[in-house]
């Protein structure tokens, strides 16, 4: 494995009204063996004034990121060519540059940005894609994630999920009063950080609807946990549930109509079913034991959870017009909080071995287990929405922080908040323009 | 309600003094021994009002003390929710005071770091209910008694390992 001893630190920069505090920093921490080498060439600026994003290095920390990547510096670039006129392979042979991808960027109008973009394979010595996009000037670093998802797709076959976003909960402690819980909201690559909910008491469990417009969680506001419902655009929240004990992990079914959700006003913590257009509870399972943590199976005809029922906690199906329940994991003594991909086979989860809390890996077709991750403590896995990596809290020294790894283990990088813990990382389904 | 309930048991034990020495008092025969009556009356009030007053006080203040010598924390082993006799004679000590008034209680669960957060709420939320139904066993109404779960969420100690961990897994009497 390539280690990148804190090489690449992708800084984020925060806009004045943002909270500093909220804000994550990308440190790479092991790429893949034999990265691809992708010039990304600056992009040339066709406007007045200067540029108002760096697009060219946006779409470059997105492919390292990634770990499969493995960009040129800009100092070692023999040529910033941004026409196809310009491009000369053997400036690019001589560096050893499998790929170049140049661009210009403008504005029409007042607001109106527009980015163009060329990729040439130097071995090959041909245009291999090329395309543009166009969007609010406000929007400049989503579009060359944009970019950057057409080029990733492209070269890897996989649709890129850099365009997309994160939520998360962080805490800054307040030794002798009452910590400060917020909900963020940020680029997948934790830039342009928002906080969308500031509150002394706990905020938890952040799931986003499937069409990425609203977003769901628990806050302990109240005194007590309740699930509340918010739209992102306007900002305009519901309270979902106010039950006695737990009201907790709200997760959208994938039709968007219905909430999975924990509750355990009638005794014990059972997994119930809300309509979200009624409000109407329907209870899935009934049982004295503890069932928690529902997640829907992607094609919403069942629901993963986590229950104790036979003794220590294992991930449970429930078949949604059967009412069967079976059991999925059978290594380790300690398996909860299932995601499942978007393919419908890959479930990550929380697993115990060695008395250490691990993020890992079944499929569900072979059964097969994969640990991923070998650090401890390591919590609340989300899945990227092309399937590529997973997300999940840590913790590093006492404070709690961000960390990715790929699905095959091979890639990896952290992302700590500037100060406080951060936790709950949940990735945005695909969003739509 | 703690004063109430004390001044009302000082209220009763005073009429039953006034109502003692008035008896005593009935067939006096003349002024001075009306008044050394009356003198004796107020002597005897005074001294059953001191009396009871200071029997209710020190029983509270006893009560109190009991109840602030143990705290208001009860602790729990790793993914336990059974109470342990150390826990249960603290709370012992909060059902005595208890029993003497009518307050309400908030028992406030949480959990040490380890596990998954919804997880761990769900185990808070069974150590509260542990020590609930400790308290409604030995005669405190339910009614009084709210529970609410934290999890993970609000640790005493932030660290790791066992010195940090065994100070988070508690219930907090609130």
């Amino acid at each position: 494995m390539k280690h990148l001893t804190a090489v690449l630190v992708a800084t984020v920069v925060a806009l004045a009204t943002i909270s500093a505090r909220a804000e994550l920093v990308i440190e790479i921490t092991q790429g893949m063996d034999n990265p691809t080498a992708i010039a990304v060439v600056p992009f040339a600026w066709q406007g007045g004034g200067s540029a108002p994003e760096d697009v060219a290095q946006v779409i470059d920390n997105d492919l390292a990121r990634s770990g499969q990547f493995d960009p040129v510096g800009r100092g070692d670039m023999l040529a910033r060519p941004s026409t196809q006129q310009e491009v000369f392979y053997r400036d690019w042979r001589a560096i050893n540059t499998e790929y170049v991808l140049i661009g210009r960027a403008s504005v029409t109008g007042q607001v109106q940005m527009r980015i163009e973009y060329e990729l040439f394979d130097v071995n090959r010595q041909a245009r291999v894609l090329s395309g543009y996009e166009e969007g609010h000037v406000n929007e400049a670093r989503m579009l060359a994630h944009r970019v950057a998802d057409e080029v990733y797709e492209t070269l890897t076959g996989i649709p890129g999920a850099f365009a997309t976003r994160l939520l998360y909960v962080s805490v800054t402690r307040n030794p002798g009063g009452k910590d400060f819980y917020r909900l963020t909201l940020s680029d997948s690559d934790g830039a342009r950080p928002i906080v969308l909910l500031e509150s002394r008491e706990p905020i938890m469990a952040p799931s986003w609807s499937p069409d990425g417009k609203h977003i769901a969680y628990v806050s302990f506001e109240t005194s007590r946990p309740a699930i509340y419902r918010q739209e992102l655009a306007s900002g305009a929240r519901v309270q979902l549930t106010n039950f006695r004990g737990l009201n907790g992990a709200p997760a959208w079914s994938p039709d968007g109509n219905s909430m999975a959700m924990v509750l355990s006003k009638d005794g014990n913590p059972d997994i119930y079913l809300m309509d979200l257009r009624t409000r109407e509870l329907t209870q899935l399972t009934r049982h004295y034991a503890i069932d928690t943590e529902p997640t829907w199976m992607p094609d919403g005809r069942s629901i993963l959870f986590t229950s104790d029922r036979g003794g220590r906690p294992q991930i449970y199906r429930y078949d949604l017009r059967t009412g069967a329940t079976e059991r999925l994991t059978y290594e380790g003594s300690y398996n909860a909080r299932a995601r499942v991909a978007q393919d419908g086979r890959n479930l990550v989860m929380v697993h115990q071995a060695g008395g250490q809390f691990h993020i890992a890996l079944q499929d569900l077709v072979t059964n097969r287990l994969q640990i991923l991750t070998s650090t401890d403590l390591d919590e609340s896995p989300s899945i990227a929405p092309n399937g590529s990596m997973v997300l999940y809290g840590t913790k590093s020294g006492d404070r709690g922080i961000l960390a990715a790894v790929s699905v095959d283990g091979g890639v990896k990088f952290r992302l700590p908040a500037r100060e406080g813990d951060v936790r709950e990382p949940a990735w945005s389904p695909y969003m739509s323009r | 309600m703690k004063q109430l309930t004390v001044a009302g048991k000082v209220l009763t034990l005073l009429f039953a003094a006034v109502f003692l020495v008035a008896c005593s008092s009935k067939d006096t025969k003349d002024d001075s021994a009306a008044a050394d009556a009356a003198a004796a009356e107020a002597a005897a009030r005074s001294a059953a009002e001191r009396a009871a007053l200071e029997d209710a006080a020190m029983a509270e203040q006893r009560l109190q003390d009991a109840v602030t010598a143990v705290g208001n924390v009860f602790y729990f082993d790793y993914d336990s929710s059974t109470l342990k006799p150390q826990a249960q004679a603290a709370l012992d000590a909060h059902i005595e005071l208890l029993r003497t008034n009518d307050r309400s209680v908030r028992l406030e669960g949480h959990t040490d770091e380890r596990g998954t957060r919804e997880y761990n709420m769900a185990l808070g939320e069974r150590r509260a209910n542990t020590v609930r139904d400790y308290m409604v066993v030995n005669g405190i109404a339910s009614f009084r008694i709210e529970t609410v779960s934290y999890g993970e969420e609000q640790p005493i100690a932030y660290g790791s390992g066992e010195a940090n961990w065994s100070q988070n897994r508690r219930v907090e009497l609130k």
